[in-house]
């Protein structure tokens, strides 16, 4: 009798598996809450649309938009199951701890902070679980030759020489003077390491670098920040912030009417809630991105997406959410030719992966990761300018929608 | 030269700010030893009133300063009658965790209904910058700290004037003496813990003139908040007020002449050498 019911349960339990295989769940590390919960809002929205696209039908050109779920894996349906970091590294290293061991996820993408992703990254390493990082940009992630970390987006070496080739570039085809940039950055992983790399670049374009101040993010005030970097008149002020403070720092640059002839910005300037709580005075800042609206001009898929975003949350969408929209369809893509999702298999599909630049909706020639690194080695960032309240692409000069507006006009002679 | 003057005016602006917070904080502390971690949250749900009158309304942030006293008033005096009286028979461990649960919900209760998208309140009757023989003066701000010093002034008129006012510095001396003379301690306590939180309501409105809010904003403040408390003394409203003006330009001068990296560390080093020396505080007993 017993070993009968022993048999009915091991029976259900294999008549069972098959269903259950029909959901990969993926563990999404994302500030939820604190400081950067608006930030990570935006994050998990890309995220979900993502896997809306790849387990529906759509007409796009995405990977797996077409049909449902993933075609290898019988049609399997993605999950994510979500963490709140609260922007903190020893969470970030918990919560992935606890996804993987707990919720028995295959597979990790998050954190946006490059602090938590350090963390975390170190204990999916130690799990044995891929993971898919497609929002973090400090380049030390990728400098660890870590076998499961990979990462999709650009990272701020890239993004910092970016920066420095746009200078170049506006001394070379439009005859402006520059001479000296001010480094200005937050004091966590992800500010250091972008000011290190901008020290290194500054010198190899032969910049002279006149103010070098690190601050402590969350700040309640940055007026002798603002005042440091007025005293050391700078052409360009370069500003690695997280959205607290790039608002802030936007309304003490007014109050103290500090005009450079350019501000050159990364992250906080593009959040979602930058603009409208800035509204204009965020006009004529030039920010580093991988996405812009203006896109769809030559990508009408990016248009696409952006419809389907803006139908689906009301709201415009933003680099946030394209950054983490591209790391589910990367495991995705890595889970379908692996057909599996066991660890190794994973790894060794995602170092294969090579997905074209029209299958996704950034402006890069497509997606694959150096065999060492597990860097996209087509990653790269552009600029884009705060024109009339909206991001418009202006650099590269010939990806560029509209002109780039240089110098920074002074604030008095705005409305 | 133009530079320090600047940075000693920004200085004094933010202190003043601080001033105000920290009073509120430092009289809660003062009258029942409770230390309340809500402090910012209490800011933020002021900022918030102040913007939703702004938004749906039309009403000027400085008008809906008394709106927002008398509101926060209530609420604090809602949760000392309902939460931490009850607490305050408990460890004090208790009461410890207890505003520390209390900031917590209230900041991710504050996200899950407003959302934790960031605000700002952009015509106010106060904007822009007056410029004085090169010194730039933020109106707003200047505004907010004559507000705050006006409204400090006011406490500490109250506190040495009226009877129930006289009879909250009695309890702060000692509780039992007071209660002995017949002073009620348990409505003392409830009026405290309201007036701290109407102070806070205040700042609140003063604050959503220029700053930004979102339902974290709390925490920006809180850290600084207590550090002026430790070093004015605690329950000292005077040691508050002064101690909130001298951590806003040490750090703020601090931060211009040395390395802005390091203005927490000099105002913690200052906090530091001062209890050091005087172990109460500023203007601890």
């Amino acid at each position: 009798m017993v070993l009968a019911v022993c048999a009915m349960i091991l029976a259900l339990g294999v008549s069972h598996a098959p269903a259950q295989q029909k959901v990969i769940k993926i563990g999404a590390l994302y500030p939820l809450t604190g400081n950067l919960a608006a930030t990570g809002m935006d994050c998990k929205r890309g995220a979900d649309l993502a896997v809306e696209i790849i387990n529906g039908k759509f007409d796009l050109n995405l990977p797996f938009a077409k049909d449902e779920g993933i075609p290898n894996l019988g049609e399997a349906k993605i999950e994510i199951i979500y963490a709140d970091t609260k922007g903190e590294p020893k969470n970030g290293l918990a919560e992935a701890e606890r996804l993987i061991t707990q919720e028995k996820v295959v597979a990790l993408i998050g954190a946006y902070q490059s602090a938590v992703t350090k963390t975390a990254s170190q204990a999916a390493e130690r799990l044995k679980i891929p993971y898919v990082c497609s929002d973090s940009s400090s380049p030390t992630l990728t400098e660890r030759d870590f076998k499961y970390f990979f990462r999709v987006s650009p990272h701020d070496g890239t993004m910092a020489r970016n920066q420095f080739e746009f200078l170049k570039d506006l001394e070379t085809k439009m005859g402006k003077k520059i001479k000296t940039v001010a480094i200005v950055y937050e004091n966590t992983e992800f500010g250091a390491n972008v000011a290190k790399m901008q020290k290194q670049y500054a010198k190899e374009f032969g910049y002279e670098v006149v103010a070098d101040l690190a601050y402590a993010a969350n700040a309640s005030d940055v007026t002798s920040e603002v005042g440091k970097i007025m005293s050391a008149k700078p052409d360009v002020v370069m500003h690695a912030a997280y959205i607290t403070d790039a608002i802030l720092f936007t309304k003490t640059f007014k109050e103290m009417n500090l005009v450079p002839q350019g501000f050159l910005t990364m992250a906080g300037y593009v959040e979602s809630d930058y603009l409208p709580t800035v509204k204009s005075d965020g006009n004529y800042f030039l920010v580093r991105s991988t996405f812009a609206l203006d896109l769809a001009k030559k990508k009408p898929m990016v248009g696409q997406v952006a419809e389907l975003y803006q139908k689906k949350y009301n709201i415009p969408m933003g680099e946030n959410t394209a950054r983490s929209f591209s790391a589910p369809f990367v495991l995705a893509d890595a889970f379908n030719r692996a057909k599996s999702t066991d660890p190794e298999a994973v790894v060794k599909a995602l170092l294969e992966t090579n997905i074209p630049g029209d299958q996704i909706i950034n402006p890069w020639k497509g997606i694959q990761f150096d065999p060492k690194s597990h860097q996209n080695i087509h990653a790269s960032a552009m600029l884009v300018q705060i024109l009339d309240q909206a991001y418009y692409t202006v650099w590269p000069f010939d990806a560029a929608s509209r002109d780039a507006v240089w110098p920074f006009p002074p604030w008095k002679d705005r409305k | 030269m133009e530079q320090l003057v600047q940075q000693l005016v920004n200085g004094l602006l933010i202190g003043l700010v601080y001033s105000l917070l920290a009073i509120g904080l430092t009289l809660i502390w003062g009258v029942m030893n409770v230390l309340n971690f809500a402090h910012g949250e209490f800011l933020m749900i002021g900022m918030f009133m102040s913007y939703w009158l702004y938004a749906l309304a039309g009403v000027d942030p400085l008008f809906s300063i008394p709106v927002n006293a008398v509101a926060l008033f209530l609420l604090g005096m809602f949760i000392y009658r309902y939460i931490i009286s009850k607490v305050m028979q408990g460890p004090a461990l208790a009461q410890l965790v207890v505003t520390f649960g209390i900031s917590i919900f209230i900041a991710n209760f504050a996200a899950l209904i407003w959302t934790p998208n960031f605000r700002s309140i952009e015509h106010t009757l106060l904007s822009g910058t007056w410029d004085i023989s090169g010194i730039k003066l933020s109106i707003p701000k200047f505004v907010t700290s004559i507000g705050s010093v006006v409204t400090s002034c006011g406490v500490f008129w109250f506190l040495r004037n009226t009877r129930t006012g006289k009879a909250i510095l009695a309890v702060e001396m000692d509780r039992e003496a007071a209660l002995i003379m017949g002073i009620n301690t348990d409505r003392i306590n409830s009026l405290s813990f309201g007036i701290g939180s109407a102070l806070v309501g205040v700042a609140g409105a003063l604050l959503a003139t220029h700053y930004y809010i979102y339902p974290f904003v709390g925490g920006t403040f809180g850290l600084t908040c207590f550090c002026i408390v430790a070093l004015g003394g605690f329950g000292s409203i005077e040691g508050a007020f002064i101690a909130g003006i001298l951590v806003g330009v040490v750090q703020t001068l601090g931060g211009y002449i040395f390395n802005p990296a390091y203005k927490l560390a000099i105002v913690f080093a200052m906090y530091l050498i001062t209890v050091w020396i005087r172990p109460q505080g500023l203007r601890g007993w």
